[in-house]
C-alpha cells in the first residue's frame, strides 16, 4: 500500500493542475461528453434541446448495444447517459449496461458503473438483484478500492432480501486493517439496521467493538447505529452513558487529531451525534442525566467561536439540556443561550433561536415572556419563514386569553401565504385552537368560516367533521347550544345571500348540513327562503356532485310548507335523471318525502340530531355465531392493529428477549403517585381507560400548563373576563415578570424604539403573552392536566390533610401489603392482608398527631409507638366509647365486627380545637364500609353531633349508629356503606359534621377519597368462559411497560409485580403471540 | 403524496442547480419514483430561486426542511427532516464545497458541469446514505487520490501498446 501512497504524493500536483485548468479544456476538447455539454449550452430553446438529446440517446443506444464497444467506451457512454438523465430524459436502456459495466469493467470503469447504478436505480428496482453477485465478488477482492466501492454501493442501495447473502462478508470487514474499510463496513451495517434491524441483531457486540475502535472515524460511524438503536430502546443502553460522556469530554477538550477539526472546532459532527445520544439516554432518567451535566456545561462553555458550526452545537446542546432531567444551573445557561440566538441579527440564528424556543416553551412558558418583544418583531419580519416559525411558537403558547390575537395573526399570515402545505397545516392549527379556547360563539363561528374559506378543499377532512360534531353534540347548556346553532344559521344565510361562487365545496357541505339541521330553530325564517338559497347552489356550475348530495339531503330535512314543496319538486325534476346514482337516489328520496310529510316526520324528526342513534357496535347479535365458531375451534378475532403487529413480528424473527420501552416505568410512577391525592393513581394510570389519567400521560407532548379548555365535549366552560386580564398585563413587567430560572430582566431585551410603536407592540405583547406568567411550572418533568388540577383544588377542603397522611404506611396493616406505600395497600383480593388482631400493638392514634407534623411523624411510627408506651390495645366494640385520661394516647381501632376484614389505614381527615375526625374504609363482600371516627378532644362534651355524608358518584347509606353526644375524650364511630353509582378513578366522599360544643354551634367539613379498586371484587373466570364472553370484554388497552431488570426472568418478575401491586390478572394466552 | 420513510436520515436529497434552473447534480438518499423526483426538483428550483436576498437559508417544504446556500452561480440545496439541525446541514453543504474546492482547486461551476462524476465520487466519500461519513478533510481527499492515482496508473498502463 505504501508505494501507492507515495505515488499519490508524486502524482498529486500534476493531477490537480490538470484538473483545474479553466473550463476543463482537456475534457471538453476530446470527449463526446464535452461536445454534448457545449452543444446544449449553445442552444436557446427547450425544443432544440429535446431534439439534440433524442439524437444523443439514439446514438448512445447504438453504442451500448453494439458488441464491439469496449468497456472504456462503455464507461464514457455511461457518463453521457447519466448526464441525459440529469436533464430529465429517460435512458432506461442503459440501466442493464450500467450493471454490466460494474460487473465486468476494470476498476475505474467499475466505479462509473456503480455510480450509474446508484443514480439510475432506486432501492426497489428489480435489476438490482443482478448486482448482488458483483458486490459479492468485489467484497472478496483483495483490492482495497474495489472493496470500498462495493461497500459504498451497499450502503446506498441494496435489495433488502439479499442482505443475508453479503452480511457475513460485510461483518468480516469490521476487522479489516484499514480504517476506511472498517468505517464503511460500519455504515453499511447501519444501513442494514435501518432497513432490516432484525438481521443485524446478532452483531450488536461487534458494534461495541467499533465504538471502541482506535480510529475516531470508525467510532464516529458506529455512533449512527447507536443513535438509532438507543432511539428504539433507550433502556438497553443506559450502561453506555458514561462511555459516551467520556468520549464527548475528550472531543470537547480537543483530544482528537487535528484533521478532525472543522474551522478549528473539534469534530463538530461527532459532538452533535453524541449530544443527540445523550439527550435520549438522559430523558426522564435522573441518574443518567447527572453523569452528563458536567460535559454539557463544558460544551456550552467551549462553543465560543463565532461560527455557524458552534451555533449548531449550541443548539443541540440546548435541546439536550431541556430534554434530560432538569438541572437549574444548566437550564439557566441554556435559556441565556437561546436568548442570544433569538436576538441575533443573523437571520439564520434567529430562525434557530425561534425553533429552540418553540421546543423549550412547552416546558418553560416563562421563557417566552422574556423574549416577547423579539417575538413580536419576528411576527412582522419580512422573511416569511421567520414569520411562519413565530406562528408555530405562538401556537404552542395559546391559551384562552390570547387565542383571539393569535388566531388573528395566523389568519393574517394565511391570507398572504400561497403554499398549499403551509395553508393546510396552519388552517388545521387555527381550527384546533379555536375549538379549544373560543371565547364566544360569534368569534368561533366567524373564525371557522374563515378557516373553511381559506382552507378550501385541501383542508383535512376531520376539521369539518369535528366542527359538525361539536354543533350537533353540543355541550351541557342547552341554551348555549341553541345560541351557537342559531348564530351559525344566521351567518350561513347571509353568506349564501352573498357571492357563493368562491366558497369551497367542503364549506358548502358544512353550510347545507347546518341549514338542513338547524334552520328551523329560527322560527321567523321561512324554510322556502332557505330552499331557494340552497337551490342556487345546485345550479352553480362548479358545485361538485358530492356537495349536491349534501344540499339535497338538507332540502329533504327542510321541505315543509307549500312553497318549499314546489321548490323541491322542481329540484327533483332536474336531478332525478342525473347520471350520478347517489344524486339520483337522493333526488328520489326528496321527491317521496316531500309528498309524504308523515313519513318524513318519522324518518327525520326535528331536533333529534343530537340524540344518539342506537347502533349495536359490538355486533352482539352475532355472539351466538361467534361462540359456536370458537367452540368449533376457530381462532379468536384479533383487531387489525394487533394482526399487523403480529405479522411484523413474525416476519422479523426476534432473537432478543423483548425489551419494551416504557413511558411509565416504576420511577415515574412514583412521581405521579406523589402528585395525586390518592395513592391509587398509579394503577389507574396503567389501566389506561380513565380519561383523566390518559390526559396526564400525554401531557408531556404538547399541552401547556394552565391552559384552559373552554370548548369541548364537556361543554362550554365559563370564561374569564379577558378585559381585566389585559389591563393587568398592560404593564408587562409587573404581572408577567418571570420568577424562575433565567430571569434576565425584560428591559434589557426590549428594544428602545420610538415610544409610540413601542407602545403598540407592548400592547400586542401583553395580549399575546397573557396568562403565561401566572403559571408556576417549577417541575419540568411531570405535568398534570389543568382540568385535573382545578378539579383537585376544588376537592380539597380547608381542613383536609388526607392527601398528606395517606402516604404513610401504618404498621397495623401487615407488612407485606405495605411494602410500597405508594402503591395501594388496600387491594381487596390480597389475602396477605392480615386483619388487625388485638394482640398486636395498635397503631398510635393518628388523630392525635398535629397535622403539620404528619409526614415526619408517620414515617417514624414505630418509635412513636414505643415512646408513647401504648401497652394494651383497646378492644373497641361497636359504638363503644372509650374514656382515657387526657395525657395518654387514645387509640382508634376498628369495631371488632369489622376487624377481621381487609381495610385501609385510618387517616386523619380534619381536626380543630375540640375534635378530630378520621376515617378508613373496610372491604366487605357486597360493599365498602366507610368508618368515620370522631374523637372529642375538648374539655367538654359534644352535643347534638350530626354527621352528613354524601358523594356524587356513590350511594351512601348509613348502616349503623347515628350520632348522638360524644363525651369528653371519647370516640364515636359511624359506619356508612358505599356502593358505586357511576365509576370514576377516584371517588370522593364529602362529609359535614355539625355539633354543639360547650359554647356554640360548629360545623366541620371534610372529604375522604377512595380509589376505584376498593370497589372492585375479583371475578373468577376460567379461560374457556372468558373465551365465550370475550366479545363483551372487548375493552382493549395497550400499555408499554419497562421490565423489572434486576431479577433473572424479567418478564415473569414484571408480571408478578403487576399482579401483586396492581391487582392485575394475567389471562392465559392461547396460541403463540 | 410525499411520504417520509421510516428511517430517520440526516438528509433526504441533495441537489445542485444553477441560477438559470439547470440541474447540475442530484443525489437521493431515499427511494423515490422518477415522477416524485421531478416534482421535488421543480419545486426546489421554484422556491429557492425565488427567494429574495438576505433571507434565511431555510425553507419549509411539505414535511421537510429545505436548507440551501448559494455559492457563486450554483445553488446547493438539501432536504432534511423537520427535527434536524438546519445549521449543521448548512455546514455540511459548506464542507462539501470545501472538498470540491480542494479537489478541483478553486472550483467553479464549469468544473462540476464537465466533471460531474468526480463530484459524485467526492460526495460518496463524504456522505454515505445521507449521513456524514468522513469528517476529516484529509481523509476524504486521501481516499479519492488513492483511487485517482490508480486511475492514472491504469490509464498509463492501458495506453501502452506493449502487450
Amino acid at each position: 500500500m505504501s508505494d501507492v501512497v507515495e505515488k499519490t504524493l508524486t502524482a498529486l500536483p500534476s493531477l490537480l493542475s490538470l484538473d483545474s485548468q479553466p473550463g476543463s479544456a482537456k475534457l471538453s476538447s476530446t470527449s463526446k461528453l464535452g461536445a454534448l455539454i457545449r452543444g446544449i449550452t449553445e442552444l436557446t430553446s427547450k425544443h432544440e434541446e429535446e431534439k439534440l438529446i433524442q439524437r444523443e440517446l439514439a446514438s448512445l443506444k447504438d453504442q451500448v448495444s453494439s458488441p464491439n464497444t469496449s468497456m472504456r467506451q462503455m464507461k464514457e457512454a455511461m457518463v453521457r447517459a447519466i448526464y441525459c438523465e440529469m436533464l430529465g430524459y429517460e435512458a432506461s436502456f442503459t440501466y442493464i449496461h450500467a450493471i454490466k459495466l460494474a460487473q465486468q469493467g476494470s476498476i475505474l470503469d467499475k466505479r462509473v458503473g456503480y455510480l450509474a447504478v446508484c443514480l439510475f436505480l432506486n432501492e426497489n428496482h428489480e435489476l438490482l438483484l443482478l448486482l448482488v453477485n458483483t458486490v459479492l465478488k468485489d467484497l472478496q477482492s483483495t483490492n482495497l478500492i474495489e472493496v470500498c466501492m462495493a461497500l459504498t454501493v451497499v450502503s446506498q442501495m441494496f435489495p433488502k432480501d439479499m442482505i443475508p447473502a453479503i452480511l457475513p462478508l460485510v461483518e468480516e470487514k469490521l476487522n479489516h486493517s484499514k480504517e476506511i474499510i472498517r468505517r464503511k463496513a460500519v455504515l453499511a451495517l447501519y444501513k442494514f439496521y435501518l432497513i432490516a434491524p432484525n438481521q443485524v441483531q446478532h452483531i450488536h457486540n461487534k458494534f461495541r467493538k467499533a465504538l471502541c475502535d482506535k480510529d475516531p472515524g470508525v467510532m464516529f460511524a458506529s455512533l449512527h447505529i447507536y443513535l438509532q438503536m438507543i432511539k428504539d430502546n433507550p433502556e438497553g443502553y443506559k450502561d453506555l452513558t458514561a462511555s459516551f460522556v467520556t468520549i464527548l469530554k475528550q472531543v470537547v477538550s480537543g483530544k482528537l487529531p487535528m484533521d478532525f477539526n472543522y474551522h478549528s472546532v473539534p469534530a463538530p459532527w461527532l459532538q452533535i451525534q453524541l449530544l443527540r445520544i445523550l439527550s435520549i439516554l438522559g430523558k426522564n432518567d435522573q441518574n443518567a442525566s447527572e453523569i452528563m451535566y458536567d460535559v454539557l456545561d463544558e460544551s456550552l462553555k467551549r462553543a465560543e467561536i463565532n461560527h455557524n458550526i458552534t451555533y449548531a452545537i449550541l443548539y443541540e446542546c440546548v435541546k439536550c439540556i431541556y430534554t434530560v432531567y432538569p438541572n437549574s444551573d444548566l437550564l439557566e445557561k441554556a435559556a441565556k443561550c437561546i436568548g442570544n440566538f433569538v436576538i441575533s441579527s443573523k437571520i439564520n440564528l434567529k430562525y434557530l433561536g425561534l425553533k429552540a424556543l418553540t421546543f423549550v416553551i412547552q416546558q418553560d412558558p416563562k421563557l417566552a415572556l422574556q423574549h416577547q418583544m423579539t417575538i413580536i418583531e419576528c411576527l412582522d419580519h419580512p422573511d416569511i419563514i421567520i414569520k411562519r416559525e413565530t406562528l408555530e411558537l405562538l401556537f404552542r403558547i395559546t391559551n384562552a386569553q390570547n387565542v383571539t390575537v393569535i388566531v388573528e395573526k395566523m389568519l393574517e399570515f394565511l391570507n398572504q401565504s400561497k403554499d398549499d402545505h403551509t395553508t393546510i397545516d396552519l388552517v388545521g392549527k387555527v381550527a384546533e385552537i379555536a375549538e379549544k379556547y373560543a371565547p364566544e360563539n360569534k368569534w368561533f363561528i366567524e373564525t371557522m368560516n374563515t378557516v373553511f374559506s381559506l382552507g378550501g378543499d385541501m383542508i383535512q377532512p376531520d376539521i369539518p367533521n369535528s366542527f359538525l360534531k361539536l354543533l350537533s353534540e353540543g355541550f351541557d347548556s342547552e341554551e348555549e347550544n341553541r345560541k351557537l346553532r342559531l348564530f351559525a344559521v344566521d351567518s350561513y344565510i347571509s353568506l349564501l345571500e352573498g357571492e357563493t361562487r368562491k366558497l369551497p365545496q367542503r364549506f358548502l357541505q358544512v353550510i347545507s348540513w347546518v341549514l338542513g339541521e338547524y334552520s328551523q330553530l329560527r322560527t321567523d325564517l321561512d324554510p322556502a327562503r332557505v330552499m331557494t338559497l340552497l337551490t342556487k347552489l345546485l345550479d352553480m356550475k362548479q358545485t361538485s356532485s358530492e356537495t349536491k348530495t349534501w344540499v339535497l339531503m338538507a332540502m329533504t330535512k327542510l321541505c315543509s310548507g307549500e312553497a318549499s314543496i314546489s321548490i323541491a319538486q322542481s329540484v327533483c325534476d332536474d336531478h332525478s335523471s342525473s347520471m350520478d346514482t347517489v344524486l339520483r337516489q337522493k333526488a328520489h328520496e326528496l321527491q317521496l318525502l316531500s309528498q309524504d310529510s308523515a313519513l318524513r316526520g318519522r324518518l327525520l324528526p326535528l331536533h333529534r340530531a343530537s340524540e344518539p342513534i342506537e347502533v349495536d357496535s359490538s355486533l352482539s347479535f352475532l355472539d351466538a355465531f361467534v361462540s359456536e365458531a370458537l367452540a368449533a375451534g376457530a381462532a379468536p378475532y384479533k383487531p387489525p392493529h394487533q394482526r399487523q403487529e403480529e405479522l411484523a413480528q413474525e416476519k422479523a424473527l426476534s432473537l432478543e428477549p423483548y425489551a419494551l420501552s416504557l413511558p411509565i416505568n416504576m420511577s415515574s410512577c412514583n412521581l405521579t403517585g406523589r402528585q395525586s391525592p390518592t395513592p391509587m393513581s398509579v394503577s389507574s394510570g396503567l389501566s389506561g381507560d380513565s380519561t383523566e389519567l390518559s390526559l396526564k400521560g400525554s401531557s408531556t407532548a404538547l399541552k401547556l400548563e394552565g391552559v384552559k379548555r373552554v370548548w369541548g365535549k364537556e361543554g362550554y366552560l365559563s370564561k374569564k373576563d379577558p378585559v381585566e386580564e389585559v389591563v393587568q398585563a398592560e404593564n408587562p413587567s409587573s404581572p408577567s415578570q418571570p420568577t424562575g430560572a433565567g430571569g434576565t430582566p425584560n428591559d434589557k431585551l426590549t428594544p428602545r424604539a420610538t415610544p409610540e410603536p413601542d407602545h403598540e407592540k407592548q400592547q400586542l405583547a401583553s395580549s399575546l403573552f397573557i396568562g403565561l406568567g401566572s403559571q408556576s411550572s417549577v417541575c419540568l418533568m411531570e405535568k398534570s392536566d389543568p382540568m385535573v388540577q382545578r378539579f383537585r383544588r376544588k376537592a380539597k377542603t380547608p381542613n383536609s390533610f388526607s392527601g398528606v397522611t395517606e402516604r404513610g404506611s401504618v404498621s397495623s396493616i401487615s407488612t407485606s401489603a405495605a411494602v410500597d406505600n405508594l402503591l395501594c395497600t388496600n387491594i381487596p383480593e390480597s389475602a396477605s392482608v392480615v386483619p388487625e388482631v388485638t394482640h398486636e400493638p395498635s397503631p398510635p392514634s393518628k388523630t392525635e398527631l398535629d397535622a403539620s407534623l404528619s409526614v415526619d411523624i408517620i414515617d417514624s411510627t414505630p418509635s412513636l409507638v414505643q415512646s408513647n408506651g401504648v401497652e394494651t390495645p383497646l378492644d373497641l366494640t361497636e359504638n363503644e366509647v372509650t374514656d382515657k385520661s387526657k395525657d395518654e394516647c387514645s387509640s382508634i381501632s376498628l369495631p371488632a365486627k369489622l376487624s377481621g376484614l381487609a381495610h385501609s389505614e385510618i387517616t386523619s381527615l380534619c381536626s380543630n380545637q375540640s375534635m378530630e375526625v378520621s376515617a378508613c374504609h373496610v372491604h366487605k363482600d357486597d360493599c365498602v364500609l366507610l368508618v368515620i371516627f370522631i374523637l372529642n378532644s375538648s374539655d367538654s362534651d359534644i352535643e347534638n353531633a350530626r354527621l352528613h355524608v354524601s358523594s356524587e358518584q356513590l350511594e351512601v347509606s348509613l348502616s349503623e349508629s347515628p350520632l348522638q353526644d360524644i363525651a369528653k375524650d371519647a370516640i364515636a364511630v359511624c359506619q356508612y356503606s358505599l356502593t358505586v353509582r357511576s365509576p370514576v378513578v377516584h371517588f370522593e366522599v364529602l362529609g359535614m359534621l355539625s355539633y354543639q360544643s360547650s359554647l356554640d354551634n360548629q360545623e366541620v367539613e371534610f372529604s375522604y377519597k377512595l380509589p376505584l379498586t376498593s370497589f372492585i371484587r375479583p371475578l373468577e373466570v376460567s379461560t374457556e368462559q372468558y373465551g365465550t364472553m370475550w366479545l363483551t370484554f372487548s375493552n382493549d388497552t395497550k400499555q408499554n411497560l419497562a421490565l423489572v431488570t434486576d431479577g433473572q426472568d424479567p418478564l415473569t418478575d414484571t408480571l408478578d409485580l403487576l399482579k401483586k401491586k396492581l391487582g392485575l390478572h394475567v389471562v392465559e394466552m392461547i396460541g403463540k403471540l | 403524496m410525499w411520504t417520509v420513510p421510516p428511517s430517520s436520515k440526516q438528509m433526504h436529497f441533495l441537489l445542485l442547480f444553477s441560477r438559470q434552473g439547470k440541474l447540475r447534480l442530484q443525489k437521493w438518499f431515499t427511494p423515490l419514483t422518477d415522477r416524485e423526483k421531478k416534482k421535488v426538483i421543480r419545486d426546489m428550483m421554484l422556491m429557492v430561486l425565488s427567494r429574495p436576498p438576505r433571507t434565511c437559508n431555510f425553507l419549509q417544504w411539505r414535511d421537510l426542511k429545505i436548507v440551501y446556500k448559494r455559492y457563486a452561480s450554483l445553488y446547493f440545496c438539501a432536504g432534511l427532516e423537520d427535527q434536524d439541525n438546519e445549521l449543521l446541514t448548512l455546514e455540511i453543504l459548506h464542507r462539501y464545497v470545501e472538498l470540491l474546492d480542494k479537489y478541483f482547486g478553486n472550483v467553479c461551476e464549469l468544473d462540476i458541469i464537465f466533471n460531474f462524476e468526480k463530484a459524485y465520487f467526492i460526495l460518496d466519500e463524504f456522505l454515505m446514505g445521507g449521513e456524514v461519513l468522513e469528517t476529516s478533510r484529509v481523509a476524504v481527499a486521501g481516499s479519492l487520490e488513492e483511487a485517482d492515482t490508480l486511475q492514472e496508473t491504469m490509464e498509463e498502463y492501458m495506453s501502452r501498446p506493449a502487450y
